[in-house]
């Protein structure tokens, strides 16, 4: 029994292990190695190794980039929280048969593809989508107001995507919040909005920053959204990496880039570890420490 | 002493959850100042009152009038009432300090004042030093103390406790006993303590109301419920308790009544009215059954029986006696060494009596 159950687990990690080498690790490895070569118009890429792809993404020009991209993507993780929490504390008020159906409803959308999906939000926006045709038909403009092509569409796409990204974490969080500690704080005069904050919201810390997470670095780099919504002037990272292996074909840049997106979601990971290491302690599941 | 004075009444509280009807007409009054223990199996409800008390759970009928205000539209955290849960249900994020703070902020105690609050609570229950750690970096007795901590530095008008300490191990609950009732007497707190434990509820209450079923059984003092039980639940619930079968022969007067036990005529004491024929149960507490040898004089009449176990106990020795009938008689004397005739075999016939009145006498039921 023993035994075979640690050569299962000798061949799951081991596996894990073989995959991950391959196809993260090895990848990752060629393309830091890329980033540091130079472009070339014959081969794709070429000797001597250098870091002036680095040098060149401090323009301004790309760092405006990077800034909005950041702006867009926290400005969807924020949104997702504000109508994820409420969501997620909705379903956990729920009787206990019916949130498997409402989650289930909740990832259905991932049964379609994204990028049909986000096709389908350009159709709504745009000046003769439903929106607009709408409004006009009211009455109520003359003129099609311009949804798509803004930050706006961008961020509005970011969230819609990644919005049960937010949702499972922060549900999981709730759901396994003690009732009993609600009814300790009721009963030492604490209100709905002191319990909320006092109780719910450092309990779910975990799920929040999970949830925040899972929102934030993907939408670095979803460019085919800022493609189909945000035109040419709202780019994500994610575009300018794009440009440059499909259309500029200037590899060693897109892999500084990327590099640099790899750096910047590694150090918001770091963050998270440090968050949930703070917060398990808050939680005093770590008595070893005494 | 004083004339008590009312601090909380319930009137009338009744609670169903589905088809399961849970409290059924329950009346009480708590008297200001007063340990008061409801007593009752698992699920007989205590739980329930509790919440309703405290405001975590809505009544489906009755009221609940704290100082002669009925307090049943007012939220929880707005009633002068505080609970120590059964789970503890301390806040598992915060510092001891906090979650003994935690009242006092809600409540808007003044920054000041606070902290030298928390830390007299802690100091009450010996915490002082443990103030800066989370829950989980206690054990369960002192997390126990903590959750009263938290309660009583908000100085309620009412305490509740409920199997505050059913979770800790033999001795420490029996520390914690002693504990909580000088804690009681110290703070002039009313306290309502539920518990399943009939030992514990002897012992540490002023007046104690036995449960069954979401009903009241008796009220009284812990002497008069052990001595005086209003029904076979309560008898049998409050400790053990030998039960012969009688029969009424004849009526004294002035609650006097012939009772013929085991073949034998007695003249008993009763609280109930009784006519001749009735069937009543002589209930008699182990301590109070006597065991002699039968061939020591008897002036008095004694049922014979056989003695089929034997059990040391420490400070007493309990028989198991079996009367002709075929009920059986647990006997608990004291044990004394230097008395000779305590020593009986197994299977030898031995006479047994009791002080006359110590009995109950009580309509027959099963
Ligand atoms: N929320 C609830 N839903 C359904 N039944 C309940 C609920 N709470 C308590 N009960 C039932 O009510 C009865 C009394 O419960 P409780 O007051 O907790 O008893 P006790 O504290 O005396 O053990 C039990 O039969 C229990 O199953
Ligand atoms: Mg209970």
């Amino acid at each position: 029994m023993r035994s075979s159950f640690g050569s299962f687990r000798f061949w799951a990690i081991g596996l894990a292990s073989v995959w991950l080498t391959l196809f993260v690790f090895f990848p990752n490895l060629l393309v830091i190695f890329t980033s540091l070569l130079t472009r070339d118009p014959q081969a794709t890429v070429s000797l001597p190794v250098n870091v002036d792809s680095y040098v060149r993404t401090l323009d301004v020009l790309y760092l405006q980039v990077l800034w909005d991209s950041l702006r867009m993507s926290l400005l969807a993780m924020v949104f997702c929280l504000l109508i994820g929490y409420p969501f997620a504390m909705a379903i956990v008020s729920l009787p206990k048969r019916w949130q498997p159906v409402i989650l289930f409803l909740v990832i259905l959308p991932f049964w379609t593809n994204s990028l049909v999906r986000t096709y389908a939000i350009q159709f709504i926006l745009g000046n003769q989508g439903i929106i607009n045709k709408s409004l006009i038909g009211l009455g109520l403009i003359d003129k099609p107001l311009q949804l798509l092509y803004t930050q706006f569409a961008v961020i509005l796409g970011l969230c819609y995507i990644l919005l049960p990204f937010m949702v499972l974490p922060l549900y999981s969080a709730l759901e396994k919040l003690d009732i009993r500690l609600h009814h300790a704080a009721k009963d030492l005069g604490a209100g709905p909005l002191s319990r909320f904050w006092y109780i719910t919201v450092p309990l779910t810390s975990p799920g929040i920053v999970a949830g925040c997470l899972m929102v934030l670095l993907p939408a670095m780099g979803m460019f085919y959204i800022s493609d189909l919504l945000g035109g040419a002037k709202n780019l994500l990272l994610g575009n300018v990496i794009k440009t440059q292996f499909l259309h500029t074909r200037d590899w060693p840049f897109g892999s500084a880039f990327s590099v640099i997106l790899i750096v910047l979601l590694g150090f918001m990971l770091w963050l998270y570890f440090r968050a949930s290491r703070f917060v398990s302690k808050q939680g005093g599941l770590n008595g070893s420490d005494f | 002493m004083n004339e008590p004075r009312a601090l909380l009444i319930l009137n009338n509280l009744s609670k169903t959850y589905g088809s399961n009807r849970v409290l059924d007409n329950f009346d009480l009054t708590i008297f200001d100042g007063e340990f008061f223990t409801l007593l009752g199996p698992s699920g007989c409800g205590k739980t329930t009152v509790l919440r309703m008390i405290a405001g975590l759970e809505d009544t489906d009928t009755g009221n609940i009038q704290l100082e002669n205000h009925d307090i049943g539209q007012v939220p929880a955290e707005k009633r002068p009432i505080n609970t120590v849960f059964q789970s503890y249900a301390l806040f598992p994020h915060m510092t001891v300090f906090d979650n003994v703070a935690f009242g006092l902020r809600m409540s808007g105690v003044a920054k000041e004042e606070i902290a030298p609050r928390v830390t007299e609570a802690l100091e009450m229950v010996r915490l002082g030093e443990f103030a800066e750690r989370k829950p989980a970096q206690l054990s369960g007795g002192q997390q126990q103390r903590v959750a009263i901590a938290r309660a009583v530095v908000n100085r309620p008008k009412l305490l509740l406790l409920d199997e505050s300490l059913s979770a800790l191990d033999y001795k420490l609950r029996q520390q914690m006993q002693i504990e909580l009732k000088r804690l009681q007497r110290k703070l002039g707190i009313t306290f309502v303590y539920v518990t399943h434990d009939q030992e514990e509820a002897l012992s540490m209450s002023d007046r104690v109301v036995v449960m069954n079923k979401g009903k009241v059984q008796q009220l009284g003092t812990p002497r008069e419920i052990y001595e005086q039980p209003a029904n076979l639940f309560v008898a049998k619930f409050i400790g053990e308790i030998n039960q012969l079968v009688g029969e009424i022969v004849e009526i004294d007067g002035n609650h006097e009544y012939e009772v013929k036990v085991e073949g034998l005529q007695w003249r008993l004491h009763a609280e109930h009215n009784f006519k001749v024929g009735d069937k009543v149960n002589v209930l008699l507490r182990p301590e109070d059954v006597r065991v002699e040898y039968i061939d020591d004089p008897h002036p008095d009449q004694y049922l014979v029986g056989e003695v089929i176990e034997r059990n040391y106990k420490g400070k007493t020795l309990d028989s198991l006696i079996r009367l002709p009938s075929g009920i059986e008689v647990i006997a608990s004397e004291f044990f004394d060494e230097d008395d000779p005739s305590f020593d009986y075999s197994l299977n030898q016939k031995v006479a047994i009596k009791w002080v006359p009145g110590w009995e109950v006498v009580l309509p027959h039921e099963v």
